[in-house]
Protein backbone atom coordinates (compact mmCIF):
# COMPACT_ATOMS: atom_id res chain seq x y z
CA UNK A 1 0.00 0.00 0.00
CA UNK A 2 1.85 3.57 -1.27
CA UNK A 3 1.98 5.85 1.92
CA UNK A 4 -0.77 8.04 0.29
CA UNK A 5 -3.17 5.10 0.28
CA UNK A 6 -2.63 4.32 3.67
CA UNK A 7 -3.10 8.06 5.46
CA UNK A 8 -6.46 7.94 3.59
CA UNK A 9 -7.31 4.59 4.86
CA UNK A 10 -5.95 6.01 8.54
CA UNK A 11 -8.22 9.40 8.41
CA UNK A 12 -11.41 7.28 7.70
CA UNK A 13 -10.87 4.49 10.61
CA UNK A 14 -10.35 7.29 12.34
CA UNK A 15 -13.64 9.71 11.46
CA UNK A 16 -16.85 9.59 13.00
CA UNK A 17 -18.82 7.30 11.46
CA UNK A 18 -22.19 8.92 10.21
CA UNK A 19 -24.24 6.19 8.23
CA UNK A 20 -25.79 9.46 6.68
CA UNK A 21 -23.18 10.75 5.03
CA UNK A 22 -22.35 9.49 1.51
CA UNK A 23 -19.06 8.41 0.90
CA UNK A 24 -18.10 6.77 -1.72
CA UNK A 25 -14.83 5.34 -0.51
CA UNK A 26 -15.60 1.50 0.36
CA UNK A 27 -15.39 1.06 4.06
CA UNK A 28 -13.02 -1.49 4.82
CA UNK A 29 -14.37 -5.13 5.81
CA UNK A 30 -17.43 -4.04 3.99
CA UNK A 31 -17.48 -5.21 0.06
CA UNK A 32 -21.03 -3.96 -0.61
CA UNK A 33 -23.11 -1.25 0.75
CA UNK A 34 -26.85 -1.09 0.05
CA UNK A 35 -28.29 1.90 0.70
CA UNK A 36 -31.84 3.28 0.64
CA UNK A 37 -32.95 1.09 -1.82
CA UNK A 38 -37.09 0.57 -2.85
CA UNK A 39 -37.54 -2.29 -5.19
CA UNK A 40 -40.98 -2.00 -7.66
CA UNK A 41 -42.74 -5.15 -8.69
CA UNK A 42 -45.05 -2.71 -11.24
CA UNK A 43 -46.41 -0.42 -8.99
CA UNK A 44 -46.20 -2.79 -5.73
CA UNK A 45 -43.73 -1.23 -3.14
CA UNK A 46 -41.95 -4.35 -2.31
CA UNK A 47 -38.99 -3.10 -0.40
CA UNK A 48 -38.81 0.12 1.30
CA UNK A 49 -35.69 1.62 2.10
CA UNK A 50 -33.14 -0.88 2.95
CA UNK A 51 -30.36 0.30 3.68
CA UNK A 52 -27.32 -2.22 5.31
CA UNK A 53 -23.79 -3.51 4.74
CA UNK A 54 -22.21 -6.84 3.67
CA UNK A 55 -19.33 -7.96 5.19
CA UNK A 56 -16.08 -9.67 3.24
CA UNK A 57 -15.36 -12.89 4.19
CA UNK A 58 -18.76 -12.96 6.63
CA UNK A 59 -22.07 -14.48 5.95
CA UNK A 60 -25.20 -11.90 5.92
CA UNK A 61 -28.80 -13.85 6.89
CA UNK A 62 -31.56 -12.54 5.42
CA UNK A 63 -34.48 -13.93 7.82
CA UNK A 64 -38.14 -12.97 8.00
CA UNK A 65 -41.71 -15.00 7.02
CA UNK A 66 -42.63 -15.36 3.71
CA UNK A 67 -43.15 -12.03 1.34
CA UNK A 68 -41.13 -9.84 3.86
CA UNK A 69 -38.58 -8.73 0.51
CA UNK A 70 -35.80 -11.26 1.75
CA UNK A 71 -35.38 -12.96 -1.90
CA UNK A 72 -36.33 -9.58 -3.45
CA UNK A 73 -33.44 -8.07 -2.00
CA UNK A 74 -31.14 -10.68 -2.96
CA UNK A 75 -32.02 -10.46 -6.33
CA UNK A 76 -31.46 -6.66 -6.36
CA UNK A 77 -27.47 -7.52 -5.77
CA UNK A 78 -27.04 -9.16 -9.22
CA UNK A 79 -30.14 -7.45 -10.82
CA UNK A 80 -31.29 -10.47 -11.76
CA UNK A 81 -34.50 -9.03 -11.56
CA UNK A 82 -34.08 -7.15 -14.85
CA UNK A 83 -34.89 -10.60 -16.62
CA UNK A 84 -38.44 -9.29 -15.73
CA UNK A 85 -40.02 -6.25 -17.53
CA UNK A 86 -41.70 -4.40 -14.84
CA UNK A 87 -39.22 -4.70 -12.17
CA UNK A 88 -37.47 -1.96 -10.98
CA UNK A 89 -35.13 -0.82 -8.15
CA UNK A 90 -33.93 2.54 -6.99
CA UNK A 91 -31.31 3.57 -4.48
CA UNK A 92 -27.90 2.29 -4.40
CA UNK A 93 -25.99 -0.41 -4.17
CA UNK A 94 -22.34 -0.31 -3.79
CA UNK A 95 -19.69 -2.84 -4.29
CA UNK A 96 -16.27 -2.12 -3.96
CA UNK A 97 -17.39 1.90 -3.98
CA UNK A 98 -19.63 1.29 -7.52
CA UNK A 99 -23.08 1.84 -8.03
CA UNK A 100 -24.02 -1.61 -9.03
CA UNK A 101 -27.49 -0.58 -9.69
CA UNK A 102 -26.27 2.70 -12.25
CA UNK A 103 -27.79 2.86 -15.35
CA UNK A 104 -25.39 1.21 -18.01
CA UNK A 105 -23.46 -0.97 -15.95
CA UNK A 106 -22.85 -3.91 -17.86
CA UNK A 107 -24.94 -6.80 -16.37
CA UNK A 108 -23.18 -9.97 -17.62
CA UNK A 109 -19.84 -8.55 -16.27
CA UNK A 110 -21.56 -7.69 -12.77
CA UNK A 111 -23.41 -11.36 -12.83
CA UNK A 112 -19.49 -12.53 -13.31
CA UNK A 113 -18.82 -11.27 -10.51
CA UNK A 114 -21.33 -11.93 -8.12
CA UNK A 115 -22.82 -15.52 -7.93
CA UNK A 116 -26.05 -17.04 -7.22
CA UNK A 117 -27.20 -20.40 -6.16
CA UNK A 118 -31.13 -20.78 -6.20
CA UNK A 119 -33.40 -22.32 -3.90
CA UNK A 120 -34.15 -25.45 -6.76
CA UNK A 121 -31.49 -26.66 -7.76
CA UNK A 122 -31.02 -25.95 -11.91
CA UNK A 123 -28.30 -28.11 -13.29
CA UNK A 124 -28.34 -27.45 -17.16
CA UNK A 125 -29.35 -30.00 -19.43
CA UNK A 126 -25.68 -31.12 -20.02
CA UNK A 127 -23.13 -33.10 -18.42
CA UNK A 128 -21.03 -32.44 -14.67
CA UNK A 129 -18.01 -31.34 -16.81
CA UNK A 130 -19.98 -29.04 -18.88
CA UNK A 131 -22.30 -27.51 -16.37
CA UNK A 132 -19.31 -26.00 -14.58
CA UNK A 133 -17.07 -25.70 -17.88
CA UNK A 134 -19.88 -23.09 -18.94
CA UNK A 135 -19.56 -20.66 -16.81
CA UNK A 136 -15.76 -20.94 -17.35
CA UNK A 137 -16.10 -20.52 -21.05
CA UNK A 138 -17.90 -17.54 -20.85
CA UNK A 139 -15.11 -15.37 -20.00
CA UNK A 140 -11.91 -17.32 -20.34
CA UNK A 141 -10.05 -19.27 -23.02
CA UNK A 142 -8.14 -21.90 -20.77
CA UNK A 143 -6.38 -25.22 -22.49
CA UNK A 144 -8.21 -28.46 -21.92
CA UNK A 145 -5.55 -29.12 -18.96
CA UNK A 146 -5.88 -25.65 -17.60
CA UNK A 147 -9.80 -26.19 -17.74
CA UNK A 148 -9.93 -29.82 -16.15
CA UNK A 149 -8.18 -28.44 -13.04
CA UNK A 150 -10.40 -25.54 -12.67
CA UNK A 151 -13.45 -27.73 -12.75
CA UNK A 152 -11.84 -30.26 -10.34
CA UNK A 153 -10.98 -27.58 -8.05
CA UNK A 154 -14.37 -26.31 -7.88
CA UNK A 155 -16.57 -29.51 -7.69
CA UNK A 156 -13.65 -30.56 -4.68
CA UNK A 157 -14.73 -26.94 -3.04
CA UNK A 158 -18.17 -27.93 -3.13
CA UNK A 159 -17.37 -31.19 -1.36
CA UNK A 160 -18.84 -33.35 -4.75
CA UNK A 161 -15.45 -34.62 -6.44
CA UNK A 162 -15.35 -37.71 -4.84
CA UNK A 163 -19.15 -38.21 -5.51
CA UNK A 164 -18.94 -37.61 -8.97
CA UNK A 165 -15.36 -38.07 -10.53
CA UNK A 166 -15.65 -41.06 -12.47
CA UNK A 167 -18.78 -39.14 -13.99
CA UNK A 168 -18.38 -36.43 -15.13
CA UNK A 169 -19.72 -36.70 -18.67
CA UNK A 170 -22.63 -38.51 -17.63
CA UNK A 171 -26.04 -35.83 -17.38
CA UNK A 172 -25.98 -33.17 -14.09
CA UNK A 173 -29.61 -33.88 -14.27
CA UNK A 174 -28.81 -37.90 -13.01
CA UNK A 175 -27.70 -36.57 -9.54
CA UNK A 176 -29.61 -36.65 -6.33
CA UNK A 177 -30.84 -33.46 -5.17
CA UNK A 178 -28.37 -32.45 -2.99
CA UNK A 179 -25.65 -33.24 -5.37
CA UNK A 180 -27.62 -31.48 -7.91
CA UNK A 181 -27.04 -28.37 -5.17
CA UNK A 182 -23.53 -28.84 -4.70
CA UNK A 183 -23.08 -29.00 -8.28
CA UNK A 184 -24.95 -25.71 -8.80
CA UNK A 185 -22.23 -23.90 -5.93
CA UNK A 186 -19.37 -25.25 -7.76
CA UNK A 187 -20.68 -23.85 -11.11
CA UNK A 188 -20.77 -20.42 -9.30
CA UNK A 189 -17.41 -20.59 -7.43
CA UNK A 190 -15.90 -21.92 -10.56
CA UNK A 191 -15.89 -18.34 -12.17
CA UNK A 192 -14.62 -17.00 -9.20
CA UNK A 193 -16.82 -14.44 -7.79
CA UNK A 194 -16.52 -12.09 -5.35
CA UNK A 195 -19.94 -12.31 -3.78
CA UNK A 196 -21.91 -15.53 -3.58
CA UNK A 197 -25.70 -14.99 -3.11
CA UNK A 198 -27.48 -18.15 -1.86
CA UNK A 199 -31.00 -17.97 -1.84
CA UNK A 200 -32.39 -20.56 0.22
CA UNK A 201 -29.69 -23.23 -1.13
CA UNK A 202 -30.63 -25.74 1.25
CA UNK A 203 -34.74 -26.13 1.76
CA UNK A 204 -35.59 -28.20 -1.01
CA UNK A 205 -32.71 -30.95 0.47
CA UNK A 206 -33.02 -33.43 3.30
CA UNK A 207 -31.59 -32.46 6.76
CA UNK A 208 -28.25 -34.47 5.82
CA UNK A 209 -27.77 -32.78 2.32
CA UNK A 210 -28.78 -29.75 4.39
CA UNK A 211 -25.76 -30.21 6.80
CA UNK A 212 -23.67 -30.45 3.85
CA UNK A 213 -24.49 -27.28 2.52
CA UNK A 214 -24.24 -25.40 5.86
CA UNK A 215 -20.61 -26.74 6.15
CA UNK A 216 -19.53 -25.68 2.69
CA UNK A 217 -21.14 -21.92 3.36
CA UNK A 218 -18.93 -22.01 6.69
CA UNK A 219 -15.87 -23.25 4.44
CA UNK A 220 -16.51 -20.55 1.55
CA UNK A 221 -16.59 -17.57 4.05
CA UNK A 222 -12.69 -17.62 3.80
CA UNK A 223 -12.86 -16.30 0.69
CA UNK A 224 -16.33 -14.58 -0.18
CA UNK A 225 -18.44 -12.34 0.62
CA UNK A 226 -21.87 -14.36 1.03
CA UNK A 227 -25.49 -13.55 1.47
CA UNK A 228 -27.94 -16.03 2.36
CA UNK A 229 -31.46 -15.89 2.32
CA UNK A 230 -33.18 -18.79 4.64
CA UNK A 231 -36.29 -19.43 6.38
CA UNK A 232 -34.96 -21.82 8.84
CA UNK A 233 -33.75 -19.53 11.88
CA UNK A 234 -31.47 -22.92 13.10
CA UNK A 235 -29.74 -22.09 9.82
CA UNK A 236 -28.90 -18.31 9.97
CA UNK A 237 -27.90 -18.65 13.40
CA UNK A 238 -25.51 -21.09 12.98
CA UNK A 239 -24.15 -20.86 9.60
CA UNK A 240 -24.14 -17.09 9.32
CA UNK A 241 -22.47 -13.64 11.69
CA UNK A 242 -24.85 -10.99 10.38
CA UNK A 243 -28.24 -10.90 10.35
CA UNK A 244 -31.09 -8.96 8.55
CA UNK A 245 -34.64 -9.48 10.12
CA UNK A 246 -37.39 -8.27 7.48
CA UNK A 247 -40.60 -7.51 7.24
CA UNK A 248 -43.35 -6.59 4.71
CA UNK A 249 -40.60 -4.83 3.16
CA UNK A 250 -38.37 -3.49 5.72
CA UNK A 251 -35.45 -3.93 7.05
CA UNK A 252 -36.54 -4.25 11.12
CA UNK A 253 -33.28 -4.65 12.53
CA UNK A 254 -29.82 -5.57 11.44
CA UNK A 255 -26.79 -6.78 13.50
CA UNK A 256 -24.13 -9.59 14.76
CA UNK A 257 -26.34 -12.73 14.67
CA UNK A 258 -25.49 -13.33 18.52
CA UNK A 259 -26.76 -10.32 18.98
CA UNK A 260 -30.11 -10.68 17.36
CA UNK A 261 -30.74 -14.46 18.36
CA UNK A 262 -29.60 -13.63 22.10
CA UNK A 263 -30.76 -9.67 23.02
CA UNK A 264 -32.86 -8.44 19.57
CA UNK A 265 -34.19 -4.97 20.23
CA UNK A 266 -37.23 -4.85 18.10
CA UNK A 267 -39.90 -6.73 19.75
CA UNK A 268 -41.16 -7.98 16.09
CA UNK A 269 -37.74 -9.68 15.91
CA UNK A 270 -38.26 -11.38 19.15
CA UNK A 271 -41.65 -12.46 18.33
CA UNK A 272 -40.15 -13.94 14.90
CA UNK A 273 -37.20 -16.03 16.40
CA UNK A 274 -39.22 -16.98 19.17
CA UNK A 275 -41.52 -18.33 16.76
CA UNK A 276 -44.49 -16.12 17.76
CA UNK A 277 -45.10 -15.57 14.60
CA UNK A 278 -44.14 -15.71 10.70
CA UNK B 1 -81.19 -44.55 -4.36
CA UNK B 2 -78.18 -44.13 -2.47
CA UNK B 3 -75.96 -41.21 -3.43
CA UNK B 4 -73.24 -43.94 -4.00
CA UNK B 5 -75.13 -46.09 -6.33
CA UNK B 6 -76.49 -42.78 -8.49
CA UNK B 7 -72.41 -42.34 -8.64
CA UNK B 8 -71.35 -45.67 -9.84
CA UNK B 9 -74.28 -45.47 -12.58
CA UNK B 10 -73.15 -41.79 -13.74
CA UNK B 11 -69.88 -43.21 -13.60
CA UNK B 12 -70.65 -46.35 -15.94
CA UNK B 13 -73.07 -44.86 -18.44
CA UNK B 14 -69.52 -41.58 -18.75
CA UNK B 15 -67.22 -44.42 -19.30
CA UNK B 16 -69.27 -46.19 -21.71
CA UNK B 17 -69.52 -42.68 -23.94
CA UNK B 18 -66.09 -42.55 -23.77
CA UNK B 19 -65.02 -46.01 -24.61
CA UNK B 20 -68.04 -45.85 -27.27
CA UNK B 21 -66.58 -42.43 -28.84
CA UNK B 22 -62.62 -43.85 -29.04
CA UNK B 23 -64.43 -47.24 -31.10
CA UNK B 24 -66.03 -44.65 -33.01
CA UNK B 25 -62.72 -42.80 -34.09
CA UNK B 26 -60.60 -45.57 -34.31
CA UNK B 27 -63.10 -47.18 -36.32
CA UNK B 28 -62.74 -45.10 -39.25
CA UNK B 29 -58.55 -45.09 -39.18
CA UNK B 30 -59.18 -48.64 -39.09
CA UNK B 31 -60.80 -48.60 -42.37
CA UNK B 32 -58.86 -46.35 -43.97
CA UNK B 33 -55.36 -48.24 -43.27
CA UNK B 34 -57.22 -51.92 -44.05
CA UNK B 35 -58.60 -50.49 -47.21
CA UNK B 36 -54.79 -48.96 -48.29
CA UNK B 37 -53.22 -52.23 -47.21
CA UNK B 38 -55.67 -54.75 -49.28
CA UNK B 39 -55.36 -51.84 -52.38
CA UNK B 40 -52.23 -50.85 -51.84
CA UNK B 41 -50.49 -53.47 -51.15
CA UNK B 42 -50.71 -55.00 -54.43
CA UNK B 43 -48.17 -52.15 -56.42
CA UNK B 44 -45.58 -52.23 -53.69
CA UNK B 45 -43.25 -53.92 -56.26
CA UNK B 46 -39.52 -53.26 -56.91
CA UNK B 47 -41.28 -51.14 -60.50
CA UNK B 48 -42.59 -48.70 -58.31
CA UNK B 49 -39.34 -47.83 -56.48
CA UNK B 50 -37.46 -47.87 -60.03
CA UNK B 51 -39.72 -46.82 -62.93
CA UNK B 52 -41.49 -43.93 -63.88
CA UNK B 53 -45.16 -42.90 -63.99
CA UNK B 54 -45.99 -44.40 -67.34
CA UNK B 55 -48.75 -43.37 -69.46
CA UNK B 56 -52.38 -45.36 -69.38
CA UNK B 57 -51.86 -48.76 -70.20
CA UNK B 58 -48.27 -49.44 -69.90
CA UNK B 59 -46.26 -50.33 -66.86
CA UNK B 60 -44.29 -48.29 -64.51
CA UNK B 61 -43.64 -47.06 -61.31
CA UNK B 62 -43.38 -43.84 -59.22
CA UNK B 63 -40.12 -43.12 -58.77
CA UNK B 64 -40.38 -39.45 -60.37
CA UNK B 65 -42.85 -38.97 -58.02
CA UNK B 66 -41.43 -40.29 -55.17
CA UNK B 67 -37.90 -38.36 -56.03
CA UNK B 68 -40.16 -35.02 -56.12
CA UNK B 69 -42.04 -35.07 -52.90
CA UNK B 70 -38.68 -35.90 -50.80
CA UNK B 71 -36.63 -33.13 -52.63
CA UNK B 72 -39.87 -30.34 -52.31
CA UNK B 73 -40.48 -31.73 -48.66
CA UNK B 74 -36.60 -31.39 -48.25
CA UNK B 75 -36.84 -27.79 -49.53
CA UNK B 76 -39.75 -26.76 -47.86
CA UNK B 77 -37.99 -28.32 -44.16
CA UNK B 78 -34.88 -26.51 -44.86
CA UNK B 79 -36.50 -23.26 -45.71
CA UNK B 80 -39.50 -23.51 -42.72
CA UNK B 81 -37.60 -24.86 -39.95
CA UNK B 82 -34.85 -22.26 -39.03
CA UNK B 83 -37.30 -19.87 -40.05
CA UNK B 84 -40.09 -21.32 -37.61
CA UNK B 85 -37.58 -21.99 -34.90
CA UNK B 86 -36.26 -18.71 -34.95
CA UNK B 87 -39.81 -16.90 -34.81
CA UNK B 88 -40.94 -19.47 -32.19
CA UNK B 89 -37.77 -18.23 -29.85
CA UNK B 90 -38.42 -14.35 -30.81
CA UNK B 91 -42.35 -15.44 -29.21
CA UNK B 92 -40.74 -17.37 -26.40
CA UNK B 93 -37.61 -15.64 -25.49
CA UNK B 94 -37.98 -12.29 -26.53
CA UNK B 95 -41.17 -11.24 -26.68
CA UNK B 96 -43.15 -12.41 -23.57
CA UNK B 97 -46.10 -10.08 -22.60
CA UNK B 98 -45.36 -7.87 -25.61
CA UNK B 99 -48.29 -6.74 -27.90
CA UNK B 100 -46.32 -7.00 -30.76
CA UNK B 101 -45.46 -10.55 -29.66
CA UNK B 102 -49.03 -11.17 -28.87
CA UNK B 103 -49.75 -10.31 -32.86
CA UNK B 104 -47.17 -12.51 -34.29
CA UNK B 105 -48.62 -15.38 -32.01
CA UNK B 106 -52.30 -14.31 -33.32
CA UNK B 107 -51.49 -14.41 -36.90
CA UNK B 108 -49.51 -17.45 -36.73
CA UNK B 109 -52.18 -19.33 -35.11
CA UNK B 110 -54.72 -17.96 -38.09
CA UNK B 111 -51.51 -19.16 -40.39
CA UNK B 112 -51.49 -22.52 -39.14
CA UNK B 113 -55.18 -23.31 -39.88
CA UNK B 114 -55.52 -21.49 -42.80
CA UNK B 115 -56.55 -23.99 -45.65
CA UNK B 116 -54.37 -25.34 -47.60
CA UNK B 117 -55.60 -24.70 -50.88
CA UNK B 118 -55.20 -20.41 -49.63
CA UNK B 119 -51.35 -21.04 -49.62
CA UNK B 120 -51.44 -23.31 -52.90
CA UNK B 121 -53.24 -20.15 -54.33
CA UNK B 122 -51.01 -17.36 -52.85
CA UNK B 123 -47.59 -18.90 -53.88
CA UNK B 124 -49.28 -19.65 -57.29
CA UNK B 125 -50.08 -15.68 -57.84
CA UNK B 126 -46.44 -14.86 -56.21
CA UNK B 127 -44.32 -17.22 -58.37
CA UNK B 128 -45.98 -19.14 -61.01
CA UNK B 129 -47.67 -16.11 -62.14
CA UNK B 130 -44.46 -14.19 -62.38
CA UNK B 131 -42.75 -17.11 -63.06
CA UNK B 132 -44.82 -18.31 -65.94
CA UNK B 133 -44.64 -21.70 -65.83
CA UNK B 134 -45.22 -24.15 -62.62
CA UNK B 135 -41.95 -25.17 -60.58
CA UNK B 136 -40.30 -26.72 -58.05
CA UNK B 137 -39.04 -23.80 -56.67
CA UNK B 138 -42.79 -22.76 -55.99
CA UNK B 139 -43.91 -25.92 -54.62
CA UNK B 140 -41.45 -26.40 -52.27
CA UNK B 141 -42.25 -22.46 -50.95
CA UNK B 142 -45.77 -23.12 -50.68
CA UNK B 143 -45.25 -26.31 -48.37
CA UNK B 144 -42.46 -24.08 -46.38
CA UNK B 145 -45.05 -21.60 -45.91
CA UNK B 146 -46.96 -24.90 -44.25
CA UNK B 147 -44.11 -25.56 -42.33
CA UNK B 148 -43.12 -22.37 -40.85
CA UNK B 149 -46.57 -22.00 -38.40
CA UNK B 150 -46.28 -25.54 -36.87
CA UNK B 151 -42.77 -25.10 -36.01
CA UNK B 152 -43.08 -21.63 -34.81
CA UNK B 153 -45.89 -22.72 -32.58
CA UNK B 154 -44.23 -25.67 -31.34
CA UNK B 155 -40.80 -24.02 -30.60
CA UNK B 156 -42.54 -21.42 -28.67
CA UNK B 157 -44.77 -24.50 -26.56
CA UNK B 158 -41.56 -26.13 -26.05
CA UNK B 159 -39.24 -23.10 -24.62
CA UNK B 160 -42.47 -21.86 -23.12
CA UNK B 161 -41.87 -25.23 -21.01
CA UNK B 162 -37.84 -24.61 -19.65
CA UNK B 163 -38.53 -23.23 -16.10
CA UNK B 164 -37.71 -19.96 -15.99
CA UNK B 165 -35.17 -20.69 -12.94
CA UNK B 166 -32.55 -22.39 -15.46
CA UNK B 167 -32.58 -19.29 -17.29
CA UNK B 168 -32.23 -17.44 -14.11
CA UNK B 169 -29.35 -19.79 -13.46
CA UNK B 170 -27.50 -18.79 -16.69
CA UNK B 171 -27.94 -15.56 -16.47
CA UNK B 172 -26.39 -15.50 -13.01
CA UNK B 173 -23.42 -16.49 -14.10
CA UNK B 174 -23.18 -13.82 -16.35
CA UNK B 175 -24.17 -15.06 -19.27
CA UNK B 176 -25.10 -13.36 -22.69
CA UNK B 177 -28.83 -14.10 -23.52
CA UNK B 178 -28.33 -15.49 -26.37
CA UNK B 179 -25.93 -17.78 -24.66
CA UNK B 180 -28.70 -18.35 -22.27
CA UNK B 181 -30.98 -19.34 -24.69
CA UNK B 182 -28.87 -21.70 -27.49
CA UNK B 183 -26.88 -23.22 -24.45
CA UNK B 184 -29.61 -23.62 -21.58
CA UNK B 185 -33.04 -23.63 -23.24
CA UNK B 186 -32.26 -24.99 -26.43
CA UNK B 187 -30.81 -27.83 -24.91
CA UNK B 188 -33.68 -28.28 -22.39
CA UNK B 189 -36.24 -27.67 -24.93
CA UNK B 190 -34.32 -29.42 -27.99
CA UNK B 191 -36.50 -33.21 -28.29
CA UNK B 192 -39.64 -31.35 -28.36
CA UNK B 193 -38.56 -28.65 -31.01
CA UNK B 194 -37.01 -32.10 -33.13
CA UNK B 195 -40.74 -33.64 -33.10
CA UNK B 196 -42.35 -30.18 -33.81
CA UNK B 197 -40.08 -30.51 -37.37
CA UNK B 198 -41.13 -34.09 -37.58
CA UNK B 199 -44.98 -33.39 -37.10
CA UNK B 200 -44.24 -30.85 -39.90
CA UNK B 201 -42.65 -32.89 -41.93
CA UNK B 202 -45.33 -35.35 -41.45
CA UNK B 203 -48.22 -33.18 -42.45
CA UNK B 204 -46.33 -31.45 -46.09
CA UNK B 205 -45.91 -35.12 -46.95
CA UNK B 206 -49.30 -35.49 -47.95
CA UNK B 207 -50.71 -32.06 -48.94
CA UNK B 208 -52.12 -31.57 -52.36
CA UNK B 209 -54.11 -28.68 -52.28
CA UNK B 210 -50.71 -26.48 -52.46
CA UNK B 211 -48.96 -28.69 -55.10
CA UNK B 212 -51.14 -28.54 -57.55
CA UNK B 213 -51.28 -24.44 -58.15
CA UNK B 214 -47.22 -24.37 -57.66
CA UNK B 215 -45.45 -27.85 -59.02
CA UNK B 216 -48.22 -29.44 -61.03
CA UNK B 217 -47.00 -32.36 -62.32
CA UNK B 218 -44.81 -34.06 -64.28
CA UNK B 219 -44.65 -37.08 -66.34
CA UNK B 220 -41.42 -37.83 -66.86
CA UNK B 221 -37.68 -37.78 -64.59
CA UNK B 222 -37.18 -34.12 -63.83
CA UNK B 223 -34.33 -32.77 -61.50
CA UNK B 224 -34.64 -29.42 -62.66
CA UNK B 225 -36.31 -27.25 -59.94
CA UNK B 226 -36.97 -24.60 -61.63
CA UNK B 227 -39.44 -27.04 -64.27
CA UNK B 228 -43.12 -28.38 -62.96
CA UNK B 229 -42.36 -31.27 -60.64
CA UNK B 230 -43.90 -34.85 -59.92
CA UNK B 231 -44.84 -35.84 -56.20
CA UNK B 232 -47.20 -38.65 -55.13
CA UNK B 233 -49.77 -36.13 -53.50
CA UNK B 234 -50.79 -34.54 -57.35
CA UNK B 235 -50.09 -38.03 -59.23
CA UNK B 236 -52.49 -40.03 -56.41
CA UNK B 237 -55.45 -37.53 -57.06
CA UNK B 238 -54.64 -37.52 -60.80
CA UNK B 239 -53.94 -41.41 -60.85
CA UNK B 240 -57.16 -42.21 -58.74
CA UNK B 241 -59.66 -40.47 -60.66
CA UNK B 242 -58.58 -41.63 -63.81
CA UNK B 243 -60.41 -44.80 -65.67
CA UNK B 244 -57.62 -46.95 -66.53
CA UNK B 245 -56.61 -49.38 -63.56
CA UNK B 246 -53.20 -49.53 -63.63
CA UNK B 247 -52.85 -45.79 -62.93
CA UNK B 248 -55.10 -47.06 -60.47
CA UNK B 249 -53.23 -49.55 -58.81
CA UNK B 250 -50.55 -47.32 -58.97
CA UNK B 251 -52.37 -44.35 -56.77
CA UNK B 252 -53.29 -47.18 -54.46
CA UNK B 253 -49.56 -47.65 -54.15
CA UNK B 254 -48.75 -43.83 -53.75
CA UNK B 255 -51.07 -43.44 -51.19
CA UNK B 256 -50.35 -46.53 -49.19
CA UNK B 257 -46.93 -45.51 -49.03
CA UNK B 258 -47.35 -41.88 -47.91
CA UNK B 259 -49.70 -42.85 -45.19
CA UNK B 260 -46.63 -45.14 -44.06
CA UNK B 261 -44.22 -42.56 -44.15
CA UNK B 262 -46.24 -40.42 -41.81
CA UNK B 263 -46.92 -43.48 -39.69
CA UNK B 264 -43.34 -43.86 -39.30
CA UNK B 265 -42.75 -40.11 -38.94
CA UNK B 266 -45.69 -39.76 -35.99
CA UNK B 267 -44.01 -42.80 -34.25
CA UNK B 268 -40.50 -40.78 -34.58
CA UNK B 269 -41.88 -38.15 -33.19
CA UNK B 270 -43.78 -40.17 -30.57
CA UNK B 271 -40.67 -42.54 -29.16
CA UNK B 272 -38.67 -38.74 -29.13
CA UNK B 273 -40.82 -37.20 -27.17
CA UNK B 274 -41.46 -39.28 -24.53
CA UNK B 275 -37.18 -40.54 -24.63
CA UNK B 276 -36.90 -37.09 -23.80
CA UNK B 277 -39.32 -37.05 -21.01
CA UNK B 278 -37.59 -40.59 -19.70
CA UNK B 279 -34.26 -38.76 -19.76
CA UNK B 280 -35.90 -35.42 -17.70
Amino acid sequence: MSPPQAAARLAMQLAPSDPHVTDPEPVPGQKAVIRNVDFFYDTFRALKNISLPLHDKRVTAFIGPSGCGKSTLLRILNRIYELYPGQRATGEVLVDGENILAPGLDLNLLRAKIGMVFQKPTPFPMSIYDNIAFGIRLYERLTRPELDDRIEAALRRAALWDEVKDKLRQSGLGLSGGQQQRLCIARAVAVEPEILLLDEPASALDPLSTQRIEELIAELKDDYCIAIVTHNMQQAARSSDYTAFMYLGELIEFDETERIFTHPTQKQTEDYITGRFG
Amino acid sequence: MSIYTRRRIANGVVMSLSVAATAFGLLWLVLVLWTLLENGIAAITPALFSQMTPPPGSAGGLLNAIFGSVVMTLIATLVGTPTGILAGTFLAEYSRGSRFGEVVRFINDILLSAPSIIVGLFVYELMVVRMGHFSAWAGSMALAIIVIPVVVRTTEDMLNLVPNALREAAAALGSPKWKVIVMVSYRAAIQGMVTGVMLAVARIAGETAPLLFTALNNQFWSTNLDAPMANLPVVIFQFAMSPYADWQVLAWGGALLITLTVLCLNIGARALASWSTFKQ
